[in-house]
């Protein structure tokens, strides 16, 4: 197994380690506890779920957020 | 939500119910386009209103963190409504709106499934369909629409908590570009409408309000102008013009004048001594 996979977070290419989490990932980027939500390959994951979701290869991955809009 | 000033009993309205909540303000705000979040806050505090809306949209990941827009939003005062702006097709929409309603917990959506970026016309055959699916999953859709009667008609039986159909083109500045459409509308539906979009100045609004409408959504028109935090307050004071207009009942238009004076009891016509 390689110690690090290759996903997709917001269009960018990113590497993570085999074993993180979504979780993980959140908190490598600064963004945990913050208001964000996130799909995983077109799908939401509750918040509740990011602790025990796993990142695969390839996983494309969207973190957004609330900004001014009409 | 309302503030604490009495309302004499000539000025009473309801408050405006819809999608669950009840806004003591029929104008609802955009939030985008302003130069910064301070003003943001200064101009919804002003306009008075008690419903916002934001956008979603992917964190910028190599930005550094600044402060959030909602910390600039008081939410004892408003309902933060979330949108799809920027969603060409329902399956997007319906992303979107599960991903706002994951960050606020609420079952609120302004939904916009648009046709093309030129116009940001809405794509009515995409509309209905993320509608449907947002009903089914228990959000309460505000849809951005059309003027078009029959689709607002159509929205509105698929369980729209709102149907919001645009004065003109998002942003434009044109006002009500039909206001027959309005009218028809106003009359076919049995949600709350609320004009969304295309607002230029405060006489769109009092316009949009006298024809009936339940409310008014706006956002470039304040954070477009010279002046934005003045055009909050005019905003603000064009609703309620409108909306105390609409329910006094304005008088029928006739072509030919109708003094307002006596006609009777006038001075003896002319000059001069009398002969």
């Amino acid at each position: 197994m390689q110690p690090f996979l290759e996903i997709t977070v917001n269009g960018q290419r990113r590497e993570v380690r085999a074993d993180a989490r979504l979780c993980d990932l959140l908190s490598e980027l600064g963004l945990d506890g913050a208001a964000v939500a996130v799909e995983r390959n077109r799908k939401l994951v509750r918040r509740s779920d990011h602790g025990v979701t796993a990142l695969e290869r390839g996983d494309e991955i969207e973190v957004v957020t609330l900004v001014g809009g009409g | 939500m309302g503030a604490g000033t009495p309302v004499p009993v000539h000025e009473a309205d309801a408050p405006l119910d819809v999608g669950g909540i009840s806004l003591g303000s029929r104008l609802l705000v955009g939030t985008g386009k302003y130069a910064s979040f301070e003003e943001t806050r200064a101009a919804l505090e002003i306009s008075g209103c008690e419903c916002v809306t934001v956008a979603v949209r992917r964190v910028n990941l190599d930005a550094a963190k600044g402060p959030s827009l909602l910390e600039f939003i008081d939410r004892k005062r408003c309902h933060i409504l979330p949108n799809t702006a920027g969603c060409f097709d329902a399956q997007s929409a319906i992303r979107t709106a599960e991903l706002a309603r994951a960050i606020l917990d609420t079952p609120l959506i302004k939904l916009e499934v648009l046709g093309d970026p030129k116009t940001l016309l809405p794509d009515p055959v995409g509309t209905l369909e993320a509608t449907r699916e947002l009903v089914r999953q228990g959000f309460q859709v505000f849809v951005y629409c059309s003027d078009d009667p029959r689709m607002c008609v159509r929205l509105a039986e698929l369980g729209a908590a709102s149907v919001m159909p645009a004065g003109s083109p998002i942003g434009s500045g044109q006002g009500i570009l039909n206001p027959n459409a309005l009218r028809i509308v106003l009359e076919l539906v049995h949600v709350p409408v609320i004009v969304d979009a295309g607002v230029g100045t405060a006489s769109d609004v009092a316009f949009a309000m006298e024809l009936g409408a339940a409310g008014v959504l706006l956002n470039t028109a304040i954070a477009g102008a010279r002046e934005p935090l003045r055009m909050a307050a005019a905003m603000r004071d064009a609703c309620r013009a409108g909306r105390q207009a609409f329910l006094a009942g304005r008088i029928p238009r006739r072509l030919y004048a109708n003094a307002s004076s006596p006609l009777e009891g006038t001075i003896a016509p002319g000059g001069g001594p009398a002969a």
